[in-house]
């Protein structure tokens, strides 16, 4: 299985330790083979506010990139992933669009036909790979570790885009962190937005948000956020503690990507998952894994 | 005289133009002005960081990064082979020419005493370095002007570097080539180092060199014959060959003059080589005199930022922040490296503006540094183009010279915001980054910025200028969705009209929920938008800071029980009234207004 691998803007900046972890657990664990395209560009997210076509347009440059390698692409950021989507179905429904985006990537001789399928990275482990193929390659389970999964609202919804999971109750992610024997806790706000995407036009909105997810998760007596987006990831880690420093307030709960966490559950070095770079410390969360 | 008078001239403006350059990068200033720090504040923290470098491990950093980044150029191989190719050939090429051949009276004579231009290998390897610097001039225009590569934008600098080492080396490469031809310069040989010759003697030399030495006779030799030419042989070994090899060993020197022969008689009796000599060397002096101020001088910044930027990082001293961030304005070679890699580029086919590009915002970010006023298009440009970035670095990593661009967009960024500038596209995820940075480096607020375009917004679309005046409910003959390239901005975005009127969406909403008086603090309601929509009055809900505060979490989407596509409506709106402000900025702001 070889995907063509999207790891957007955020996450080669800010936050490596994802696409490491990525890397080690889908293709050194698990066997899936990643192809890395250099001329992808930003999926088009942050400028759908302003200009529709702009938006359509680097998605279409994306989705053309990696047809042309016949590959389906898997992303790592919900935002990138709800983008893709969103474009991969605008597309098809819309021949005149379609025409139009061909049109201008032509110069580079790209088109996009409509075969290549944007794929999110919790779904190819959980359709593709499979739970108990995953479930084999774990070796130090965690024992009593509580964690609150964050899906990312924009790898739910719009579910009939993005098509990823049961909008309302959806239990991909639930089942990808039980597998590493940690217990995935309800909480009634699990679905609800983390606050980036309106972090520095309403900062204020954006830290509230953000709080009141985490209040609720503590509620839950949850160890450990998990997340499966740069941007929840950074909210919940940077974020929350530049709040912390400014707002004061409970004790931070610390958060944690799914592919480090799977990575731990699979006997992998902390260090070579870049456990250490979170801002809020995430080292002590080894103290559950067993053996 | 004039040799002298010139080359002083040349070197006089270098030097002068050097330190006129040295001298802004204490003075010019990319980011907000810094309290208490001057000129010289920067002068003494530029020496103290310098010293404490030069004292420190760090040296070995330095040293590293001159030698791989510098002369072996790695950053440009990681890049791409045929521009590395290219890079190093002129590069090592005309570094080596400078160094044996211009300057060769200093250097090389020194160095070899037994040197001489015409002689091995020194006669050889001139040939030899211009050939390096000619390929490398061949793939830049190959580059450049036939394979065309997308998005790769030619100014007057790129032009000037290509024309200016090309003359300079086709010159010399014809003036070698002809001197090899020449009769008079023959002759003249003959003169200075004969000494005594019989007629006989002169005209078996001649023949030895017309048939052996390429120079071409304008009459014709009387004897070719083996006995000739072993004379001729004897006086050349006794007199010439211990000053001049054989031009064969030159071998582009030597086909120039094979090319050239059928004419050579001609050219001959005109000052040809005194021509050629004078451009090639007042092109030299050009190239020297004019190097502060044109591309070229990368040569001295672009080491200085490699290894600037090698030692120092967020934490160093913000004074020389500033310098070095003045330095990189001159260490840009516009090469186009960021253009080709940047997140952004594609936009550009929907947003045309050059200032998306980072090789482009540079020449802006120039003239704002130094002080000078850009005019309003110009302003909107750069500051479009510096918003219009996700701040994903590959700018920064790629950047041959090192430069920090996204260090420097930041900080453009903060030097527009700082004199009350704002922007429209600051309402986007795009703030996010400057959100982080604000909270990290000052603790505060980002959404200041935001706050003032979406209040500009709300000016521009009240709901209700005046709360007495009752609505008027005639529909608006615009469409919703009209704006597109012939078609409806989303198939789905007239399912307004299934609204009714439940607020399933303005319940699921949580930003609404995050406030005790949501309409007063965001306007209309998620509902009363589509009621609004349906009513025809799609103005009156383009100020509402719903809109704007919309998290595009989809979960009124999702909710909605009549399958209305609230927030992709939402951004509909949202590009609709950017399209309108942009519009109405346009036209309002007098062209004249300066901002210094």
């Amino acid at each position: 299985m070889d995907y063509a691998l999207f790891i957007g803007c955020q996450i080669p900046a800010r936050l490596q330790s994802y696409e490491v972890s990525a890397r080690k657990v889908l293709s050194e664990a698990l066997g899936i083979g990643l192809i890395d395209i250099k001329e992808f560009n930003c999926c088009g997210y942050p400028v759908r506010n302003f200009d529709y076509n702009a938006f359509v347009l680097a998605s279409a440059r994306n989705l053309a990139l990696a047809e042309k390698e016949d590959l389906d692409i898997i992303a790592l950021c919900s935002c990138c992933y709800g983008s893709l989507k969103k474009v991969e179905y605008l597309l098809k429904k819309d021949q005149a669009l379609k025409e139009w985006a061909n049109q201008i990537l032509d110069k580079e001789g790209l088109q996009y036909n409509g075969t290549t399928k944007a794929r999110h990275f919790l779904s190819v482990f959980y359709h593709d790979v499979g739970i108990d193929a995953i479930a084999e390659k774990i070796s130090r389970p965690f024992k009593d570790l509580r964690i609150a999964t964050h899906y990312g609202c924009h790898a739910l919804r719009p579910s009939e885009v993005v098509d990823f999971d049961d909008p309302v109750n959806p239990s991909v992610f639930d089942k990808l962190v039980e597998v590493t024997g940690a217990e995935s806790v309800s909480w009634s706000m699990q679905l609800e937005c983390c606050g980036a995407p309106v972090s520095g036009v309403n900062d204020r909105l954006s830290m509230d948000l953000m709080e009141k997810k985490i209040k609720n998760a503590q509620q839950a007596d949850a160890d450990y956020l998990c997340t499966a987006c740069p941007y929840c990831q950074m909210q919940f880690d940077t974020v929350q503690s530049n709040t912390r420093a400014r707002r004061g307030g409970n004790h931070l709960l610390p958060s944690i990507i799914y592919p480090q966490l799977l990575g731990l559950s699979m006997g992998m070095d902390p260090a070579e998952l870049k456990i250490e770079e979170n801002q809020i410390p995430i080292l002590p969360i080894t103290q559950f894994l067993s053996g | 005289m004039f040799f002298l008078i010139s080359f002083y001239i040349a070197l006089a403006i270098f030097a002068a133009g050097t330190l006129y350059k040295i001298s802004t990068w204490f003075r010019f200033r990319v980011g907000p002005e810094l309290d208490g720090v001057t000129s010289l504040t920067r002068v003494f923290a530029a020496f103290k960081g310098i010293l404490k470098t030069l004292l420190s491990r760090k040296l070995f950093t330095l040293v590293r990064v001159f030698l791989l980044d510098g002369v072996l150029q790695l950053r440009i191989l990681r890049e791409s082979f045929s521009r590395w190719l290219m890079h190093i050939c002129i590069f090592t090429g005309f570094m080596l020419l400078l160094l044996m051949h211009a300057l060769g009276s200093i250097i090389t004579a020194n160095l070899f005493p037994q040197y001489l231009s015409t002689l091995n290998p020194y006669w050889f390897l001139r040939d030899l370095f211009g050939v390096l610097v000619i390929l490398g001039i061949i793939i830049a225009i190959y580059r450049r002007f036939i394979r065309k590569e997308p998005y790769f934008i030619s100014n007057f600098q790129d032009y000037y570097a290509i024309i200016i080492i090309a003359v300079i080396l086709l010159s010399g490469v014809l003036l070698n080539g002809i001197k090899i031809t020449s009769y008079t310069g023959y002759q003249d040989m003959v003169y200075s180092y004969m000494g005594m010759a019989t007629d006989e003697d002169l005209d078996a030399l001649e023949a030895y060199w017309v048939k052996n030495y390429g120079v071409v006779a304008p009459h014709k030799i009387k004897d070719m014959d083996e006995k000739t030419l072993e004379m001729g042989r004897q006086l050349h070994d006794m007199s010439c060959a211990s000053c001049h090899s054989r031009p064969q060993s030159a071998p582009l020197s030597y086909g120039t003059a094979q090319l050239v022969s059928p004419i050579a008689k001609f050219l001959d009796r005109l000052p040809t080589t005194t021509i050629l000599w004078h451009i090639h060397y007042l092109a030299s002096l050009l190239l020297l005199a004019y190097l502060p101020f044109s591309k070229m001088f990368h040569i001295l910044t672009g080491p200085a930022s490699l290894m600037a930027n090698a030692v120092m990082d967020e934490k160093s001293d913000p004074a020389n922040i500033a310098t070095r961030q003045a330095l990189e304005l001159d260490a840009c070679t516009h090469c186009g490296t960021c253009t080709r890699n940047c997140s952004m580029r594609t936009v550009f086919e929907a947003i045309p503006n050059p200032d998306i590009f980072p090789s482009e915002k540079i020449s802006a970010i120039k003239s704002l540094s130094a002080g000078k006023s850009l005019d309003d298009k110009e302003m909107m440009n750069l500051r479009e183009g510096v918003l219009l970035c996700t701040n994903c670095r590959r700018c920064t990593v790629v950047c041959p010279v090192g430069i920090n661009l996204q260090d420097m967009w930041f900080n453009v960024r903060e030097k527009l915001f700082a004199r009350d500038d704002y922007d429209f596209f600051t309402l986007s995820p795009f703030s996010f980054y400057r959100s982080l940075m604000r909270e990290q480096l000052f603790g505060d607020d980002a959404s200041q910025p935001a706050e003032q375009a979406m209040s500009a917004i709300a000016k521009m679309f009240p709901f209700r200028k005046n709360p007495e005046q009752p609505v008027c409910l005639t529909p608006s003959d615009e469409k919703v969705g009209e704006k597109a390239p012939d078609k409806e901005l989303s198939a789905d975005i007239k399912s307004f009209s299934y609204c009714f009127g439940c607020e399933a969406c303005t319940t699921a909403c949580p930003v609404v929920a995050n406030y005790d008086n949501a309409e007063e603090a965001l306007g209309l309601m998620p509902h009363q938008i589509m009621h609004c929509l349906a009513l025809g009055m799609r103005d009156a809900t383009l100020g509402s800071g719903m809109l704007w505060n919309c998290l595009t979490c989809y979960q009124c989407q999702e909710q909605c029980p009549q399958g209305v596509r609230i927030t992709d409506i939402f951004y509909e709106l949202k590009n609709l009234a950017i399209l309108k402000v942009k519009e109405e900025e346009e036209e309002q702001t007098p062209q004249t207004k300066e901002y210094a």
